[in-house]
């Protein structure tokens, strides 16, 4: 099988005075078309920074990113990108931001077209009724919707998404969350989310690439997630494997993450060892 | 009604006993006629007056007014070139400030766009405008005069009579923009600067070409800054007004006030300084309720 995202060899640095400090090392990942994958780990272990190199956002320093049989170089409208904040220019409506990428990508088709487009991606993300409004007359689940919104409008080769519903509660994120997966089984396309809520990820995603901490962040384990598609989140919890799996991935966030800690603990003695923190859902710092 | 009563005496009562006390330490040091009849060296009688006060030239509040009566009563008026209505000379100093603040505002903002987008164009301007900024109307006028000597333009205007403009209306109008620009420069250099990293990453990630982004993602994103940055400008060019009137002698508020203050008309001195006041303080108002509408965004 032939694949359509590969990372190897990625490797981010920054020169700082004390000496260039190694964020991301030797990340080496392979996506297939249509696959869901998402990357999970401790806040500022690095997850961040591998999307945004895949996004072209960030520099690679080391290492190269073949999407489609095509070296990346820099960002470009043929990957989507979900931010973390909603990013809607303000003084646009909810239309108006969506249109801006349409018009970038699809500069061939009608002014009529475009505009159905957008429309269509707006309602079917639920934002049939106030597609015309300004990111300030809308909440925050609904503005991240636009920004789900902008990206599939796109029709771009692959999705990235940074912590698209970090910063929704968490009746939102569930309701997002479906918005996102249905999406994504109408277009198949090929997503990289970052993410630290476990469920979110056993949810989603077909497979779990788990980082560990940074620096030097690396693929620790990759989690193979075989629920039946389409999904029910009802149906995901109540499957047999659900709790293994999930007691697996906290087991590596809460353990394995820290693997390099030893040789940190050599320079800082002083620092107990912290208590076992009650296994929760949600791994967030 | 308890609030109607509280708002009448916020806006009214308040501000009026702030005036009133003004006009009572004016009309304190402000010097009084007093007529006498004296003998004088023949040993006729004659009535002396001389005045008498803090100030002695100073004057009062009442004579300000009947002095001034002419000028206010009938605004439009035109008796001379150096010798009209208020509103006729506020017009004339409205129209020369007009053009030296358009002219900032269409230097400054590039001007403010290039320094808050290039780090090296700020390395390599900014310790100029730091060293220009400061320096006051009156030090740049003289140097106006001389850049523009010998210069006389005509602008063309389709359809009606052709505009010329004399050396000591450039020189001021230069004046004008140079001195107003700063403000403008700076305000839209910290806007583009605080630009949020996220709109420049929309804008990268959707490939906008660069007047693309200029005109979608950075001019909007800046705008409540510029207008802050316009607002100061155009109180700077109200200001510089009277210095450059003054010294160029034309018709206007400015030009009025040094010549009555050379015809020892003091009165319209006074006159001339609410007037240039209460217009500076209409524009800053006018201005802050244009920026108030860019503010929502």
């Amino acid at each position: 099988m032939s694949h359509y995202l590969e990372l190897s060899k990625l490797s981010k640095s920054y020169s700082t005075p004390k000496g260039p400090a190694i964020i991301v090392k030797d990340f080496n990942l392979k996506v297939s078309q249509g696959e869901f994958i998402c990357l999970i780990g401790h806040s500022g272990c690095g997850k961040s920074t591998v999307l945004s190199m895949i996004a072209g956002l960030s520099e690679v320093t080391e290492g190269v990113i073949v999407l489609a049989g095509k070296e990346i170089t820099g960002p470009g409208p043929d990957r989507g990108v979900v931010f973390q904040s909603p990013c809607l220019l303000p003084w646009m409506t909810a239309f108006e931001n969506v249109m801006l990428g349409i018009n970038q990508v699809f500069y061939t088709a009608s002014r009529q077209e475009r505009e159905q487009i957008a429309e269509y991606y707006l309602t079917i993300v639920g934002l049939g009724d106030s597609m015309h409004k300004r990111p300030a007359e809308l909440s925050g689940g609904m503005r991240q919707r636009v920004g789900i919104a902008r990206a599939f409008a796109l029709s771009p080769k692959m999705l990235l998404l940074d912590e698209p519903f970090g910063m929704l509660d968490s009746l939102t994120r569930f309701e997002l969350q479906q918005v996102l997966i249905e999406l994504w089984r109408r277009d198949k396309k090929t997503a990289v989310m970052v993410t630290h809520d476990v469920d979110e990820a056993l949810f989603l995603s077909d497979r779990i690439v788990m980082m560990t901490d940074g620096p030097e962040a690396e693929v620790g384990d990759i989690l193979e997630i075989n629920f039946p598609r389409p999904r029910e989140r009802q149906a995901v919890m109540e499957h047999p494997d659900y709790y293994r799996l999930r007691e697996h991935l906290i087991e590596f966030l809460e353990i394995h993450a820290h693997k390099k800690k030893p040789v940190q603990q050599v320079s800082a003695p002083v620092a107990p060892a912290p208590p076992p923190a009650p296994k929760s859902a949600s791994i967030s710092v | 009604m308890d609030w109607i009563k509280r708002f009448r005496i916020d806006t009214f009562v308040f501000p009026l006993i702030g005036i009133g006390l003004c006009v009572l330490i004016w009309y304190c040091i402000s010097g009084r006629e007093i007529s006498s009849t004296v003998k004088d060296d023949f040993g006729d009688m004659v009535t002396v007056t001389k005045r008498v006060g803090l100030s002695e030239d100073l004057p009062t509040p009442a004579e300000t007014w009947a002095a001034s009566k002419p000028y206010v009563i009938k605004p439009f008026e035109k008796r001379g070139e150096l010798d009209q209505g208020m509103l006729r000379f506020t017009w004339l100093s409205l129209k020369l400030v007009a053009q030296g603040y358009f002219i900032a505002l269409l230097l400054g903002t590039p001007i403010g766009f290039c320094l808050g987008l290039s780090k090296t164009f700020t390395k390599i301007f900014d310790p100029i405008i730091q060293i220009l900024r400061p320096v006051s109307p009156l030090a740049w006028l003289p140097l106006g005069m001389v850049l523009f000597l010998s210069a006389k333009f005509t602008v063309h205007i389709p359809f009606a009579e052709n505009v010329t403009y004399t050396a000591s209306e450039l020189a001021a109008i230069f004046t004008i923009a140079i001195c107003s620009m700063w403000p403008t420069v700076l305000n839209t250099a910290v806007g583009v600067r605080a630009i949020p990293q996220d709109y420049i990453n929309v804008a990268r990630v959707l490939k906008l070409s660069r007047s693309k982004t200029l005109f979608k993602v950075l001019v909007p994103a800046t705008l409540p800054y510029m207008f802050t940055g316009f607002r100061l400008s155009l109180g700077i060019a109200w200001l510089v007004i009277v210095a450059a009137e003054m010294l160029t002698g034309r018709p206007g508020i400015g030009g009025f006030l040094w010549q009555q203050y050379n015809a020892l008309s003091y009165a319209h001195i006074i006159l001339c300084i609410l007037t240039i006041g209460i217009i500076g303080y209409a524009l800053d108002r006018l201005m802050s309720m244009v920026e108030a509408r860019f503010k929502t965004i």
